[in-house]
């Protein structure tokens, strides 16, 4: 699906040659090792300083950068909240790609699905991060890319919950034949639910499996 | 209507007595800005004597190249001032922006003006080419310092607001419409209240000087609304240039946040 070659970013990446398949693909690392950076690159939300992407067959930079982010799309570890309420926050994605906006019915679906206990008149301000992280991953839901880039999208959340938001993507993704390319922490989840682990670290790939 | 009473040296020198009180009162309360005040009065004093001689002079010998070469001193300086004004912080993409728009939202909305709304004859009519365009172009000098401050303020305190909406496939147009919104409010409101004010807060520079030079104040009242509108276009039209275009400085080609 991802190629690079010969990808370089400042100091921070060096990956001569990479490829990330369909399916579900976890990028393990420690702080700092440039997984976000991948992920970000991935989006078109910053160009290798060096080098070339391509995303099935075609380079990224020839790619218009807002279309190829409504098809490969980000959720970011500390999300932010835009002005409004909960709802206002679900659909906004929904608003800038010009798509429907569902019925209030299928907006509560979505808040029980990422185990978020809240109404939709509820303002976001009073949020946790948990909280406003799991809002973030509804409008995503309702963004339905081709590829889902979680950037840590369990890190602010208790192990139980972790398992359960992190079950209800891949059995999302699978359903709809959608891929997720995954930045964590943790070895568990890595485990259970890859078809394929990137170790990450000082820039580099260290490990494939 | 009576013509104005000439005021000779001596008389203009008797309004100083001002500056002394002010003087008197900042030096019995200590505060240290006698300086600035005195420097300040003395400038004004010299800078409008010298405008005075040079004005006395173009309206005897009114010439088209004179008139436009004032007017581009003007607009330079204007753009100069805001280019100060923010030094280091405009990048050259945005500067060329301010400039390109502080000259087409002035000039057209001059033009329109004086060859539509007040007919002058001939078009390079000094006295009226350079009092109204001096009113236009300041005060879209400052339509455009206020946009200025509110866009570099919204894209830094929102960059993070900008970033997720792109993330979330907008725009950058999309991302940066709240940025916008708001800088245009800030921009034009203080031309909004001062409408709002005129007349009955306060009666306006120009009008004022009118009815004193020994115009009829109906004749006086319909230049000021002219003129006020004239202004409140020209501030409009130039800020929407900077807002439309310039908000794509901060965005390269690919349509990603400069960093």
């Amino acid at each position: 699906m991802f190629q690079f070659k010969e990808v370089k970013y400042k100091e921070i990446l060096d990956l001569p040659d990479l490829y990330i398949n369909f399916g579900i693909t976890v990028l393990l690392g420690a702080s700092g090792s440039g997984k976000s950076t991948i992920l970000k690159m991935l989006n078109k939300m910053i160009s290798p300083t060096q080098g070339t992407i391509l995303y099935q067959g075609k380079n990224l930079k020839d790619l218009s950068s807002v279309e190829h982010r409504r098809n490969v799309t980000m959720l970011s570890q500390n999300p932010t909240m835009f002005e409004g309420n909960i709802r206002d926050n679900l659909t906004i994605g929904l608003e800038f790609q010009g798509k429907e906006i569902p019925d209030e019915s299928e907006l509560a679906e979505i808040l029980k699905q990422v185990q978020l206990k809240k109404e939709l008149s509820e303002s976001v301000l009073n949020l946790s991060g948990g909280e406003k992280q799991r809002l973030a991953l509804g409008r995503l839901l309702l963004l339905d890319p081709q590829v889902y880039l979680l950037d840590e999208p369990s890190s602010a959340l208790d192990d139980n919950t972790e398992e359960i938001i992190i079950q209800m993507i891949t059995e999302h993704v699978k359903k709809r034949d959608k891929s997720v390319i995954m930045v964590t922490h943790s070895k568990n989840i890595a485990e259970k639910y890859a078809d394929e682990i990137l170790q990450i670290g000082h820039g580099r790939v260290l490990n494939r499996r | 209507m009576r013509g104005i009473i000439d005021l000779s040296v001596t008389q203009v020198i008797l309004s100083y007595i001002f500056v002394v009180i002010v003087l008197f009162i900042l030096k019995k309360r200590g505060i240290k800005r006698e300086k600035e005040m005195l420097i300040s009065s003395f400038r004004m004093t010299f800078q409008l004597i010298l405008t005075g001689y040079v004005l006395v002079y173009i309206f005897k010998n009114p010439n088209p190249f004179i008139t436009v070469a004032l007017i581009i001193i003007m607009e330079c300086f204007a753009i100069y001032t805001v280019f100060q004004k923010f030094k280091g912080k405009l990048t050259n993409k945005l500067k060329q922006v301010i400039a390109i728009a502080m000259v087409i939202g002035t000039i057209s909305c001059l033009t329109y003006f004086l060859m539509i709304v007040i007919r002058i004859y001939p078009w390079y009519d000094p006295q009226y080419f350079i009092p109204i365009a001096g009113m236009m172009i300041g005060n879209s000098m400052t339509g455009i310092s206020l946009a200025v401050k509110s866009l570099l303020e919204g894209m830094t305190l929102q960059k993070n607001v900008v970033e997720e909406a792109m993330i979330l496939g907008a725009s950058p147009k999309m991302a940066t419409k709240g940025i916008i919104n708001k800088t245009f409010d800030a921009a034009i409101m203080p031309t909004i209240n001062s409408m709002l004010g005129m007349g009955i807060i306060f009666l306006p520079g120009m009008m004022t000087g009118q009815i004193l030079s020994g115009t009829s104040p109906a004749t006086a009242v319909n230049y000021q609304i002219a003129i006020m509108l004239g202004i409140l276009g020209a501030v409009s039209l130039t800020v929407i240039l900077l807002l439309q275009f310039g908000y794509r400085s901060f965005f390269n080609e690919e349509d990603q946040l400069i960093q």
